[in-house]
């Protein structure tokens, strides 16, 4: 005697990776449906973060929303608003000098490396390893210091104007600096030893969270979860600004689309940076910081602009609608951890739940900036 | 007659008493350990505040958290929810009754100490589950489903271990065993090459799974604060989850005393001069030492990286290790 | 055979690898720690560091530069400052009556001391701003005595 036709009812329950989360970096509220351990489906809900900042573009004049900047990705203040600064300056037809544009990027490449360890630690603490977090924060201590000595905030900061910057470095700041990547450049060796070579790390990421090319293709998906999945494409190569072109580095690439090849990329992001600015501080001409003859209130001609440029997440852009007057009419912000956390959903499908936190800690957002 | 029913009256009570007194003194000062050793390796201080470098630390955590109410989550199984800390803690003193600290020192001299003491352990595994279980919540009984399916997976290499052990010493008694350990280290039963070649390997697999019972990191998938918040424990407030704490700790005391007492030679003194209790508790704290040095510095496991490492590794190597001491057992 | 040549070698350099690591931890006991032993030591701000914005005094007469010009109320993008001033009679220029700084909407961008063009604004260098009452953080700058030194 056969039974046919019985199939067996699998109950899936749902789950709430609610906005209070060790795990979610920030307000982030995730409704899993889950199978026994096995994600069947993961719905985002997104918005406990929104604070109206395209709102704020439109309501403020441009040199105020300037403070605004840094706190749309707080842990790579300095890309976002560098962003901003060269949508306007675009629009209003300001030229920066050169010495502003080499402080510009030494600044915010330091920052880049400073985000890429704030994230290197998170990532460990949610797959359980505490240690090394504060090994990084004791690295990012340096930067911060350095940054505070500039600009005089730690991690918000209002230090581009339309222009050039409003603060010109000195000696202390030059040797500091070439002191943190020496020093850095030692650690390197010991963060490869504690955590990439560890058995246990890779049995957490390798094969891990795959995100095949074309998945970042559909989504727009940008940055180091773009170069993990082996393709090269970095703004400050493809489509170059402020004072790159001058100088030479590379663009870390792999191929694997796991966490593994995620976190390789960031790793090397941050020994490129550290090139990127030795280079500059061996360059860096003299003369004023700041532009001349620019307008107490900015008033750019009519038109739009489009500007974006690679923050430690991505494609971060910004796209600007003048009508003429001191207030923007419209500022669109285009956030990288949006694109990039869009693709969870479908890359999440059918793992594990400790397998999906991975691949989430491993894409790098920042909720706020995918609330705006 | 009665003046030895007396006696042994008196002697009962005082071994309760102290027994009790060195699991809760043993846990909260290794709360403390546990702070203070993160803080050495993460390049900070550490408690400070509370008395002389931080000491009185555990009073102050213990007082805060008697202090707070005992909540009862809505659905939850009042009886069960309410049972759960005691069924984790009383096997983990109940362990404490058979350990021998001296030669003169320890409660009841039982010829089966051994398999008592994993008689016990088992409890554990019911007492966690029963937590997640009553906890009506979702967090609780994803972590109480993990639990089982961890501990079952390590007792298995554990318990070969011990058997492969019980094959050379032909005893259970522990008092016994250590009393075969006597001389120098190189009695120990880790070094004990002749009885295995594989000792020291035994030795790995014991700490491995001690680690995995007691779930301690990097094997703490029950209570995996980046996931699931507290896990099975999630729901418990107050002294409930103070019990718990306690309990995590007692039993990883309970696993070190056991470790040293099978292959580190107990009581004895590493040259067989002065053996007594403070070599026991040399040996003791220096094993919780590295638990507490392994849970800091690596990340947590993946649970089938766990699984596989207990059924693809841990088990084959434990059981050619089994087969080798039956070999050389029967041979010599 | 293969297969458990390789099962064999990721035994080892795994067991490797996480001896390693404990290495690595082991190292930075004996090492002093980095962190300072916050309230009964603090460290000292750098010179460009923002604290709450000051107004700066004449180091003669002792009246602060402000001249009421109203560009850093024009400037601040929160509206934290409120200035109120008169010209009193054969005064070279306005003196200032009322100078309030509403520190809970202030966001420290500093756009208000350089919109300064008479040296009237710089930054402070104060951080430890705790307060039970929200009446602490509506600060009156002309009775505050001026930069405190930190």
């Amino acid at each position: 005697m056969t039974i046919e036709g019985t199939t067996i009812h699998r109950e899936t329950f749902v789950i709430n990776l609610g906005p209070q989360h060790p795990a979610t970096h920030g307000v982030l509220r995730i409704k899993l449906t889950m199978d026994g351990e096995y994600i069947v489906d993961a719905e985002p809900v997104i918005g406990y973060g929104h604070r109206m900042h395209e709102k704020m573009g439109e309501n403020r004049s441009y040199t105020k929303f300037l403070p605004n900047t840094g706190r749309i990705d707080y842990a790579c203040a300095l890309s976002n608003g560098h962003a901003y600064v060269c949508a306007v300056e675009r629009l209003a037809g300001i030229l920066v000098p050169e010495r502003a544009e080499f402080l510009r990027v030494i600044t915010t490449e330091l920052n880049r490396i400073a985000s890429h360890l704030l994230w290197a630690g998170a990532f460990l603490v949610d797959l359980g390893g505490f240690t090394p977090l504060l090994y990084t924060f004791d690295d990012r201590e340096a930067i911060l210091d350095l940054l505070e000595s500039v600009t005089g905030a730690r991690l918000t900061f209002c230090y581009f104007r339309f222009g050039g910057v409003c603060n010109d470095i000195d000696e202390d700041f030059i040797e500091g600096t070439r002191r943190f990547i020496a020093r850095m450049r030692s650690r390197m060796p010991m963060y490869h030893s504690l955590i990439t070579h560890n058995v246990i790390f890779r049995g957490r990421c390798e094969g891990i969270g795959e995100i095949p090319a074309e998945t970042c293709r559909r989504y727009g998906a940008t940055g180091p979860v773009l170069r993990g999945s082996g393709v090269s494409y970095d703004v400050r190569k493809a489509e170059p600004y402020s004072a790159y072109p001058l100088f030479d580095f590379d663009v870390p690439v792999y191929h694997g689309g796991d966490c593994m090849a995620r976190y390789l990329v960031r790793l090397d992001e941050i020994v490129e940076s550290m090139r990127i600015i030795e280079q500059a501080i061996a360059r860096l001409p003299e003369g004023p910081v700041m532009a001349e003859k620019v307008p107490r209130t900015l008033k750019p001609a009519e038109g739009r602009c489009y500007f974006n440029l690679e923050s430690a997440r991505g494609n971060f852009g910004v796209r600007l609608v003048s009508d003429g007057s001191d207030t923007a009419y419209r500022l669109k912000l285009r956030s990288p951890s949006f694109s990039n956390f869009s693709l969870f959903r479908e890359c999440s499908r059918g793992s594990l739940l400790p397998d999906a936190l991975a691949l989430l800690g491993s894409l790098d957002l920042v909720i706020p900036e995918i609330d705006r | 007659m009665p003046h030895d029913l007396f006696r042994e009256i008196a002697r009962l009570v005082l071994y309760v008493v102290g027994l009790v007194a060195f699991g809760a003194f043993n846990a909260a000062y290794l709360s403390l350990l546990e702070r203070k050793e993160s803080a050495w390796f993460q390049r900070r201080r550490g408690p400070v505040e509370v008395g002389p470098f931080g000491l009185l630390q555990p009073v102050a955590d213990g007082l805060k958290l008697l202090s707070k109410q005992l909540l009862v989550p809505r659905g939850a199984d009042v009886l069960l929810f309410k049972l759960a800390p005691v069924a984790v803690i009383t096997p983990a003193i109940m362990c404490l009754v058979v350990i021998p600290f001296s030669e003169t020192i320890g409660a009841r001299d039982f010829s089966l100490g051994l398999l008592m003491i994993y008689s016990f352990g088992a409890i554990n595994v019911l007492a966690t589950l029963l937590a997640g279980w009553a906890s009506n919540n979702k967090y609780s009984s994803i972590s109480a489903a993990r639990v089982v399916a961890q501990n079952i997976a390590y007792e298995i290499p554990l318990l070969l271990i011990i058997l492969a052990l019980v094959m050379d010493t032909h005893t259970f008694n522990l008092r016994e065993i250590v009393e075969l350990q006597s001389g120098g280290f190189w009695q120990w039963n880790i070094f004990q090459i002749s009885t295995s070649p594989l000792m020291p390997v035994a030795f790995l697999i014991y700490v491995i799974c001690m680690l995995a019972e007691t779930n301690r990191a990097p094997f703490d998938i029950v209570e995996a604060e980046s996931e699931l918040i507290a896990g099975a424990f999630t729901e418990y407030a107050g002294m409930s989850f103070g019990l718990f704490f306690i309990a995590e700790y007692v039993n990883v005391v309970v696993g070190s005393c056991i470790g040293t007492i099978l292959f580190l030679g107990g009581w004895q003194c590493p040259f067989g001069l002065l053996p007594g209790l403070h070599w026991f508790l040399v040996k003791l704290y220096l094993f919780c030492f590295v638990v507490i040095w392994v849970r800091w510095t690596f990340p947590r496991t993946q649970f089938y990286g766990l699984l596989n490492l207990s059924w693809k590794i841990l088990i084959p190597l434990s059981l050619i290790h089994l087969v080798v001491t039956a070999i050389l057992v029967k041979l010599f | 055979m293969r297969a458990f040549g390789k099962y064999l070698k990721e035994i080892v350099t795994g067991s490797w690898s996480l001896l390693v690591g404990m290495w690595i931890t082991l190292r930075q006991i004996p090492v002093r720690p980095v962190t300072v032993n916050y309230p009964y030591e603090s460290l000292p701000m750098t010179n460009r560091f923002r604290g709450h914005v000051e107004l700066i005094r004449n180091d003669e007469t002792g009246e602060p530069n402000c001249v009421v010009c109203m560009a850093c109320q024009k400037a601040c993008p929160s509206n934290c400052i409120r200035v109120e001033g008169h010209k009193p009679e054969g005064a070279p220029h306005r003196i200032p009556t009322l100078f309030m700084l509403d520190f809970t909407t202030c966001s420290l961008c500093g756009l208000c001391v350089e919109s300064c063009k008479f040296n009237a604004l710089e930054f402070s260098r104060e951080y430890n701003q705790a307060s039970l009452s929200k009446e602490d953080y509506q600060m009156d700058l002309l009775q505050r005595g001026g930069k405190e030194t930190h």
